[in-house]
């Protein structure tokens, strides 16, 4: 059903040193020391990052509801701000596609697609045999969704003993650790544009709209990527 | 502050909101060829799409890094990002390095 090497294989990116478990510890501490804060219990705490598992998205939530926004105010926040997970998605799930693996196992593992997973599944796909690619992905989404929900739970429970200094450190890591992940990916012209493109438009759009900016800065960076990709013949 | 069944509901329509992206992409996905255009669109909308939200975290912040100056977290992620290059793609030192210059320089 499922290859037991190949998913320890994905599991164990948890591990060495370009280990995602530090900055996914840091942001899920600081995640659920806010949560704490927004007045949810610990319990409520752990579903967010269980059913959400997207910081983005549980950053907006708990920051509208703080400041009393409607329930279909966060949806549609949430829904915006998370929507870079539908192109993220179809970009790496047909390289893990094979005809002799079951449905399922799609359907249900896109709900471990996130920044951090999608980072590691991106650098390490080639090694892996076409074939039990999806074993690999449900390995790496185990293993970073699991260290999301536990340190959610670490940060709930330590939200007493942070102190405001320690907080603003923890949010450094995660985008100091993305922005080093997207360098190692700028492996080629079309993506280097498209990751310096995005960089500069992305706060340039919010401005203008804080709501669409994601989605315009990533359709315009993306959109002249590719046809510079085109244009070479690449 | 938020009664229990706001949360309850934030929490389901959060993951509902979020999910449908996912599973929409994860159909999409059986319809796309890794050697067409449409799927090397994709992935550059996919990088531009990251990088903007990077930008955006780094320029515009929300929550508490809102608290610290701009310049001083250009200057982190600057400083990260060599340590990145210089200590051939090691992860785990530029990270840890990350917090605790921001917490050095915002307190000098």
């Amino acid at each position: 059903m499922i290859n037991l090497k190949i998913f320890l294989t994905g599991l164990q990116s948890l591990k060495g040193s370009r280990s995602p478990a530090i900055p996914l510890a840091a942001c899920f501490i600081a995640l659920g020391a806010l949560l704490k804060d927004a007045g949810f219990n610990i319990q409520q705490s752990a579903a967010s990052s269980l059913f959400t598992y997207a910081l983005p998205g549980q950053l907006v939530m708990a920051e509208s509801l703080l400041v009393g926004a409607s329930i279909i105010n966060i949806f549609i926040a949430v829904w915006l701000v998370n929507f870079r997970l539908y192109p993220m998605t179809v970009s790496l799930f047909p390289l893990l596609d094979h005809k002799s693996q079951p449905k399922w196992k799609y359907y249900l593992s896109c709900h471990f697609l996130a920044v951090t997973s999608w980072l590691i599944a991106k650098d390490g796909y080639k090694k892996i045999d076409k074939k039990h690619r999806i074993d690999f992905w449900i390995g790496i989404g185990i293993g970073t969704w699991s260290t999301a929900i536990l340190m959610t739970v670490i940060g709930y429970l330590s939200a007493d003993y942070l102190n405001k200094d320690m907080l603003i450190g923890l949010a450094i890591v995660n985008p100091v650790y993305f922005f080093c992940m997207m360098i190692g990916a700028m492996k080629n012209l079309s993506i280097s544009i498209a990751v310096i493109g995005g960089t500069v438009l992305g706060p340039a759009i919010y401005l203008f709209s804080t709501e669409w900016a994601l989605l315009f800065a990533g359709l315009i960076a993306g959109t002249i990527a590719f046809l510079f990709e085109g244009k070479n013949g690449k | 502050m938020a009664s229990s069944q706001i949360i309850i509901l934030a929490i389901l329509v959060t993951s509902v909101a979020t999910f449908i992206s996912r599973f929409m992409g994860a159909l999409t996905s059986e319809k796309v060829s890794v050697n067409s255009k449409i799927f090397q669109w994709f992935n550059c909308v996919a990088y531009s799409t990251l990088a903007a939200l990077l930008g955006r975290m780094i320029v515009f912040p929300a929550g508490v890094l809102a608290d610290s100056d701009l310049i001083i977290r250009l200057i982190v992620l600057v400083f990260c990002i060599a340590l990145f290059i210089m200590t051939k793609k090691n992860l785990v030192i530029p990270t840890i390095i990350s917090a605790v210059l921001l917490g050095v320089l915002t307190n000098f």
